[in-house]
């Protein structure tokens, strides 16, 4: 079981390298999206700071969002996901396996980029940890819940749009929890409670999206 | 097969239900009106002029009970969708899908009268109030469900993927819901607040009831009537 969620993370990862540039695309994006807001808004440092979160945290949404495309467009063309769903092993954790491999594409360099981002806004230094653990926290959720959407949207004329419209509205406690444990860090206060309901969300998602995704698979590839 | 179970499915066939249906949003019909009439009635000419807000409270005869069967019949959508996925009967996703548009229709009705509501009120058309904005949020995830549905051509899979959306919607409203509250509560601390302090006339009391009531016959009738036409669509 273990074994075939290895194997999946690593062909999807192994996928991800030789096409760098979809990968790249997502990134640039996110760096694009915040870049704008400073030029739309103006660049009053105190505003930056103040926005600062809230902005990282919906870009964040959106990137990851922009490429849930992928997440199961290639295998459902060429077949490979029909051969997945005839395999023995669980679905669901195929599905997870699927989400992880999505995280550590498009998820895991939005944390690692993010402190950069911040140091554009002008963020303290003390909060980059903060923002880098929600992240950490809140990314792989979105990764959960988007491929729920991304199933369920499966090969439809239009899919992307209305992909946002399905997954937006379910992505608004992360950004909530998320953005809010680097405003509360910003104020003084502790963020421990955000990051914990944050983690909570996780282990929420973590329990039920892999069944979730295995059944909308099951219904889009029938 | 037992005869009690029979009986419960006898009208699960869209056959069978497609005349009791007729009947029944005839009834429903006729009863809403009945019901909106006086409802109104007593919201507009009997109910006494609230002492603080004037007038511009009346909407609330409408208001309320637009915001309560918003929420409700998300519930009972959702709810047939998980009987049409763990059953495999049709008419409980027709049914899911003649509720979606009547719920929506109920959370635009509801947001509209709340920023009528809340010009003469707070003076402003919106807040961004935990209620408001998760009112907001179901509007988008019926606006989902019904978009969903409407792109997939092949009917089956539209059926069961708008099921599974809104069997995950479900899930996510009360986090959704409680997330916002707290959101709010940080970000612009208690200006305004939907909740009142005085109690409410016995009046009012009664002409709201009498209004829910009469949406709740409104949207039977409406949902009955669409489910009839989509079973001749189908069938």
């Amino acid at each position: 079981m273990l074994a075939a969620a290895r194997c999946i993370v690593y062909r999807d990862l192994l996928l991800a390298l030789r096409r760098r540039s979809d990968v790249a695309t997502a990134l640039l994006f996110f760096v694009i999206v915040t870049s704008l807001f400073p030029l739309g808004i103006g660049a009053e440092p105190n505003l930056l700071r103040s926005i600062a979160p809230g902005v990282i945290w919906v870009a964040a949404l959106l990137s990851s969002m922009l490429s849930l495309g992928r997440v199961f467009a290639a295998d459902h063309a060429d077949g490979t996901l029909e051969q997945l769903l005839l395999s023995s092993e669980p679905l669901g954790v195929i599905a997870a396996a699927k989400a992880f491999a999505h995280w550590l594409v498009s998820g895991l360099p939005l944390v690692l980029i993010a402190p950069l981002i911040a140091l554009q806004y002008d963020l303290p230094a003390t909060l980059f940890g903060v923002l880098a653990l929600s992240l950490l926290l809140g990314t792989p959720v979105l990764s959960m819940i988007g491929a729920i959407g991304a199933a369920l949207t499966l090969g439809l004329r239009g899919g992307g749009v209305l992909l946002s419209l399905l997954v937006l509205p379910l992505y608004v406690p992360v950004l909530i929890m998320g953005a809010g444990s680097v405003d509360m860090a910003a104020a003084g206060l502790a963020p421990d409670g955000q990051l914990l309901l944050l983690a909570a969300l996780l282990i929420v998602a973590a329990a039920f999206a892999p069944w979730a995704i295995a059944a909308a698979l099951r219904i889009s590839v029938e | 097969m037992t005869a009690q179970s029979m009986k419960w499915f006898w009208y699960a066939s869209p056959q069978t239900f497609f005349p009791l249906a007729g009947v029944i949003a005839r009834w429903c019909g006729a009863a809403a009106a009945v019901l909106c009439a006086v409802g109104l009635y007593i919201g507009f000419f009997v109910a006494p002029t609230d002492a603080q807000q004037g007038e511009a409270y009346r909407i609330i005869f409408i208001h309320v009970p637009a915001a309560w069967m918003s929420m409700f019949i998300y519930v009972v959508m959702a709810f047939w969708a998980a009987m049409g996925l763990a059953f495999n009967t049709r008419l409980s996703h027709m049914m899911a899908s003649a509720l979606a548009p009547t719920g929506a229709l109920f959370t635009f009705v509801a947001l509209w009268t709340g920023s009528f509501w809340g010009k003469p009120t707070w003076g402003t058309w919106w807040v961004w109030d935990a209620r408001l904005t998760s009112e907001l949020i179901l509007l988008f995830l019926y606006f989902g469900f019904m978009a969903l549905q409407a792109a997939i051509d092949e009917r089956r899979r539209a059926e069961r993927a708008g099921a599974l959306f809104a069997i995950v919607g479900i899930v996510n409203v009360p986090i959704i819901y409680y997330s916002v509250q707290w959101w709010n509560t940080l970000h612009q601390g208690a200006s305004v607040s939907l909740t009142r302090a005085p109690s409410m006339a016995a009046t009012m009391l009664t002409g709201m009831l009498i209004m829910a009531l009469a949406f709740w016959m409104y949207s039977i009738a409406v949902a009955l009537v669409r489910v009839r036409c989509i079973i001749m669509e189908n069938e």
